[in-house]
């Protein structure tokens, strides 16, 4: 069982949470028009053997999506943010 | 080496068993070879030995990073059926169980084939009848497909749930009467042997740590105990071909998943087909020593740990008792987890990729095992010719790119979706 510790919940079981994928992608703008950014948004993946960065939604808490760094190889956690800061810390 | 049959097992055992010789050789490596297949499992072996047999190409490697099968050759849950339905898929399946129908007698190693059929159970009228299109599909392209009602599946397998307290009812099945089991180490074995008897060098314990690169071209692998060249480089690492491909510098429509197996304790017989569950991720079998096989849902995170997560040895054992209430006492024997390409259509790739002298096997999900020697027959004659099969021809990298995925359950790009 992974524990994760929701930034408002505190540590919660991982069957709290929806799993939802590498956080490391990032949509390009609307305004994109040439095929490869879209690509790599939607279909390819770094897929890494070790820290992961990711994106959990704590459905059955706080219904917060977070951000977990997470170790691939051992299932080791580490920082849980709240994805909504990682998102205006970039803009 | 002499050929296995009934009379070298009685003239072994006058000798008392004792002057039986080594299945394949343990050689050093050669200066160079024409292909390097990295991944010593069912795929990466079987590509060898049709490379070997079907395309005279001889001066071949196999470099493996543990021993052969001991990935997920050795983590399946060993059914083998080709019931797909999308165009690309369906006749690849097919000639898989075609080439598994005969293999035993091919590789003169008994892979302990057993088509004791398989059952797809249907658990709503719509399930239904999309199994109905499913077999129709499957019969027009030539592949065996049976549609059944309840009261022939309660007739045929008796120690499913139909009481009225079901959570899902059965309402029929699709049945194909040529699906069932293989045993998977023989099968790593029996490919293992065959190849090395047409000179295949198989190199274990060799781990495969970068690419050699002449300009933009791949001439060889570095491995954990030297460089080893060769012209052309396949890869049939599935779990890891991500990994693999970014040493090339590829990015690849794939995620790394955790999958499951269980196996309870040893029972008297009682399953003597391959069900699959429709309401949830489950499928069971009977081993021939007793236990009951069975195989559940992904982890649904990213993980190449090899060791799976407990919510889903409860939701696994949970559709296994909501399917077959007189298992709910067994005990588990052993489970264990092994690493998926999960790859984002669901459909594998056998192909060549954008770097030259660089091949691709894997994206396998769910169901490589039953792929085996279908993948290794496509993926030699891929390397081989430069071209693909038309039964692999739509297994590219660049299906994506050109809105073609094959995607059989209709889920979009979530690779755990599966």
């Amino acid at each position: 069982m992974i524990r994760i510790t929701c930034p408002v919940c505190g540590t919660r079981a991982e069957t709290e949470f929806t799993y939802g994928g590498d956080a490391t992608v990032s949509r390009p703008g609307e305004e994109e028009t040439s095929m490869q950014p879209w690509l790599d948004y939607v279909f390819n993946r770094d897929n890494p053997r070790g820290w992961h960065r990711e994106y959990w939604h704590h459905v059955q808490g706080c219904r917060q999506w977070v951000i977990l760094e997470r170790n691939t190889l051992n299932h080791e956690v580490g920082a849980c943010t709240l994805a909504r800061d990682a998102v205006e810390a970039e803009e | 080496m002499s050929r296995y049959s009934a009379a070298s097992i009685l003239r072994h055992a006058l000798s008392g068993n004792t002057s039986w010789p080594r299945a394949w050789r343990d050689p050093e490596p050669q200066k160079a070879y024409d292909v390097i297949i990295v991944g010593g499992g069912g795929h990466g072996l079987a590509t060898a030995y049709y490379l070997a047999r079907e395309h005279g190409i001889r001066n071949i490697a196999v470099i493996e990073k543990g021993w052969l099968g001991g990935g997920n050759t050795g983590r399946n849950t060993t059914i083998v059926r080709s019931n797909y339905m999308m165009p690309g898929n369906t006749m690849f399946y097919e000639r898989s169980m075609k080439l598994w129908e005969n293999l035993s007698q091919d590789l003169n190693f008994n892979v302990m084939i057993s088509q004791r059929g398989q059952y797809n159970l249907c658990h709503s009228p719509g399930q239904l009848d999309a199994a109905r299109r499913r077999g129709n599909i499957m019969r027009a392209n030539g592949i065996d497909a049976e549609l059944i009602d309840r009261a022939e599946v309660k007739r045929r397998l008796p120690y499913l749930d139909y009481s009225e307290n079901a959570r899902f009812p059965i309402h029929g099945a699709i049945y194909q009467s040529r699906a069932g089991t293989a045993r998977h180490d023989a099968v790593a074995w029996g490919f293992a042997r065959a190849a090395d008897r047409l000179g295949v060098d198989i190199l274990q314990q060799r781990e495969v740590t970068g690419f050699l690169r002449e300009g933009s071209r791949i001439v060889g692998v570095q491995t954990s105990r030297g460089d080893v060249r060769g012209k052309k480089v396949g890869l049939c690492v599935a779990g890891h071909s991500g990994h693999l491909a970014r040493m090339a510098g590829l990015r690849l429509p794939i995620e790394t998943h955790s999958l499951q197996a269980f196996v309870s304790e040893p029972y008297k017989p009682m399953v003597d087909t391959v069900i699959s569950f429709g309401a949830a991720h489950f499928y069971i079998s009977q081993s021939d020593k007793g236990g009951l096989v069975m195989g559940g849902d992904l982890d649904m995170y990213n993980s190449y740990a090899h060791r799976g997560g407990l919510p889903m040895v409860e939701h696994t054992l949970a559709s296994a008792k909501a399917l077959m209430p007189c298992i709910s006492r067994l005990k588990l024997l052993r489970h264990w987890a092994g690493a998926m390409d999960m790859s984002m259509d669901g459909s594998p790739f056998i192909t060549r990729t954008p770097i030259y002298g660089l091949y691709l096997n894997g994206g396998w999900c769910y169901g490589g095992f039953k792929a085996t020697p279908a993948s290794g027959w496509c993926f030699a004659w891929t390397i081989a010719k430069d071209a693909p099969h038309p039964d692999n021809a739509e297994f590219t990298l660049d299906r994506f790119e050109r809105g073609y995925q094959i995607d059989e359950k209709g889920v979009g790009p979530q690779p755990n979706a599966h």
